[in-house]
């Protein structure tokens, strides 16, 4: 297949993908779960008349198929309803709290990748060293661990200050309230309410890439060219980083986009108990506040944007390994 | 593990129940038990030799049976408010209370005990549906091919696709929060990974020859895929739910702590939610946090220990190397 063939294809499955969670997302919200008995919890003595004009309001008076090009179009124009709990669009609850979900994920990816892969890469070269056993024993204990869990324990430990643990950072937020610092000073305070749900964070996946890393390592050193550099006096620094590493990092790269499904999962929790005011507290408060809107509004983009990693893992792939293309 | 039933062998034969037939000749029903005797022993001889394996076995162990003995083992009195053997609030662990108690009074060991009964009997149950919809697709998929192939794995990678707990809050919340709806959200969302491994398998043992020749003798395709192709997915089948248990207790805490898990039911999960609403990691209440938090651990390590011995003795991809 010609590469122009490998991507378009590529792409026209994202897009196909797209377009079942877009139904999916429908579905959900109109068949499992009624809109205007959502909006009325908790009212009492509601006319039947009133409920109708509910109704018509919502557009749920159209027949389903209408429905749901109503839906798919108001989704494309940015349109994802209206916040019971905010009364706000939801496009604008959302948007308010991007960067700092971003932001966190950006830098906890960042630093567990980088750890893990160094990790991984120590591992696979001396396997089954004391190093290689206690790591992998490290990886299965953060792997069995809640994130939550950690993190609340991170908090009674260094912000809290339990014991002998000294309490060295805010238990949560994303800056000090009122301080009205600006400039420095401000990103100094906002890195500071950071350190330790990116330290949680990081932990947590740390493990998985570093495993990724290891085994992919195992594998690429049992190759031919591995034996070739070898044999023609390459030294073993040399095997492990010029040949061996740069090889086995290409399946890592794509895992780790892979992975964005399962931090975005981590990030739910991570951020309601350090009250981190990113898209993970907006899930976690809505499900408190049952703002379905807000959830289906999440649920779309945490679904597009693990569609499009895996789209950009795929293309990414392609480029860098030619033998994807081919096959 | 346990050679699989053999009860699905059609009654075409006399049911000859009086008979004791001890000496060969054998009927082929027989021999097969016979075999997968032999295979299981042999399965053990190996695992016993894990040391990973084994020490999960021993920690699973513990946590069965303090699920199974809970209410000798702690009083179920001890996880109502209004129960006399409550006692002060919020004390840090003694005599009395070894883990100490909660906002409530309660013996935070006795709500750890019974615990364990909810969170193990959600992975467990969860699991086994997540398995059934996942066999029943991946061999859907793999033995038939063509276009139930092409439909199936495309729902399957879908769903794959859909972020997990983004899913399983959505479903969980429209649901409102039961017993039940742990369960349900669990399987749904997880069977997809059970049904890509098995349709792997399925793919490779249908092209086999004993598969051939059994068709070729006339085997029907009931026949082909209950008696040839799942006794052999079957050790596959039986590590990867040893695993999706691992998972499915962590789905589970996750959901509880989210406040999607059933408020009339304590599970480790709702343990640590009421800790964390009731403030006490930030007042420094330890006790409260630690013990449900740690059990979880226990739990799932062991049952991904079980799970990667199994995987290295049973999974023919493994062994080969």
């Amino acid at each position: 297949m010609s590469t122009r063939r490998y991507l378009i294809s590529k792409v026209l499955q994202a897009i196909l993908t797209l377009a079942f969670v877009l139904a999916f997302n429908f579905f959900l919200f109109r068949a499992v779960g009624d809109p205007v008995t959502q909006l009325l919890r908790g009212h009492s003595g509601i006319s039947a008349q009133a409920v109708l004009q509910l109704q018509r309001q919502l557009g749920l008076d159209l027949p389903l198929p209408q429905q749901f090009v109503h839906y798919v179009k108001e989704t494309f124009e940015g349109h994802l309803g209206y916040s019971y709990f905010y009364n706000l669009p939801v496009s604008q609850v959302i948007a308010g709290r991007i960067w700092p979900t971003i932001l966190l994920i950006g830098l906890s990816t960042l630093a567990s990748t980088a750890l893990g892969i160094w990790i991984g890469i120590r591992q696979g070269w001396r396997r089954g060293s004391k190093y290689d056993q206690g790591m992998l024993a490290f990886t299965l204990f953060t792997y069995s661990m809640p994130e939550f869990w950690f993190g609340l324990l991170i908090i009674m430990a260094f912000a809290v200050g339990v014991g002998p643990f000294p309490a060295l950072f805010p238990t949560g937020g994303y800056e000090t309230t009122g301080a009205g610092y600006t400039g420095m000073a401000h990103v100094v305070d906002v890195l500071n309410h950071m350190v330790l749900p990116f330290f949680v964070l990081t932990l947590s996946y740390l493990g998985e890439y570093s495993l990724i890393m290891r085994s992919s390592l195992l594998e690429t050193l049992g190759e031919d060219f591995i034996i070739t550099a070898r044999a023609k006096g390459v030294r073993e620094n040399r095997v492990l980083y010029g040949h061996a590493v740069p090889n086995a990092l290409l399946p890592t790269m794509t895992v780790t986009i892979l992975q964005l499904g399962f931090v975005l999962s981590g990030v739910i929790t991570i951020e309601l108990i350090f009250n981190w005011p990113g898209l993970g507290l907006l899930t976690a408060t809505s499900v408190d506040a049952r703002d379905f809107p807000v959830l289906q509004g999440l649920f779309l983009l945490f679904s597009a944007s693990v569609i499009v990693a895996n789209l950009v893992a795929d293309l990414l792939y392609s480029y860098l390994d030619p033998r994807v293309r081919a096959a | 593990m346990r050679p699989r039933p053999t009860s699905t062998e059609p009654v075409a034969t006399a049911p000859d129940v009086h008979i004791e037939v001890k000496e060969p000749p054998r009927t082929p029903k027989q021999i097969a038990r016979a075999r997968r005797k032999a295979a299981a022993k042999r399965v053990w001889r190996e695992y016993r030799k894990n040391t990973m394996g084994m020490a999960g076995l021993i920690i699973l162990g513990f946590f069965v049976f303090v699920a199974i003995f809970a209410p000798l083992l702690a009083s179920s009195c001890g996880l109502d408010p209004t129960c006399p053997s409550t006692g002060p609030q919020l004390h840090a662990p003694s005599l009395k209370y070894p883990l100490g108690t909660d906002d409530l009074g309660r013996s935070v060991l006795t709500l750890t005990i019974w615990g364990t009964r909810i969170s193990m009997i959600v992975g467990l149950v969860s699991t086994a549906i997540t398995i059934l919809i996942g066999v029943t697709i991946g061999l859907i998929a793999g033995y038939y091919g063509a276009w139930r192939e092409t439909v199936l794995m495309r729902l399957t990678d879908w769903f794959l696709v859909i972020p997990f707990l983004p899913l399983a809050i959505v479903l969980a919340t429209l649901l409102g929060p039961s017993f039940y709806t742990v369960i349900f959200v669990i399987a749904i969302t997880s069977w997809p990974s059970a049904a890509r491994v098995i349709r792997a398998q399925v793919l490779s043992l249908k092209t086999r020859p004993y598969v051939e020749r059994a068709r070729a003798l006339g085997a029907s395709d009931w026949h082909l895929v209950t008696r040839h192709i799942l006794p052999n997915v079957g050790p596959l089948i039986f590590a990867n739910t040893v695993l999706t248990v691992a998972v499915a207790i962590l789905y589970e805490s996750t959901l509880s702590f989210l406040g999607l898990g059933d408020p009339l039911h304590t599970s480790w999960g709702t343990i640590l939610e009421n800790s964390f609403g009731a403030g006490a990691p930030f007042a420094g209440n330890w006790w409260w946090v630690v013990p449900p938090g740690l059990a979880i651990v226990l739990v799932v390590l062991s049952f991904t220990m079980i799970g990667y011995a199994l995987d290295d003795i049973l999974n023919p991809k493994l062994r080969a190397r």
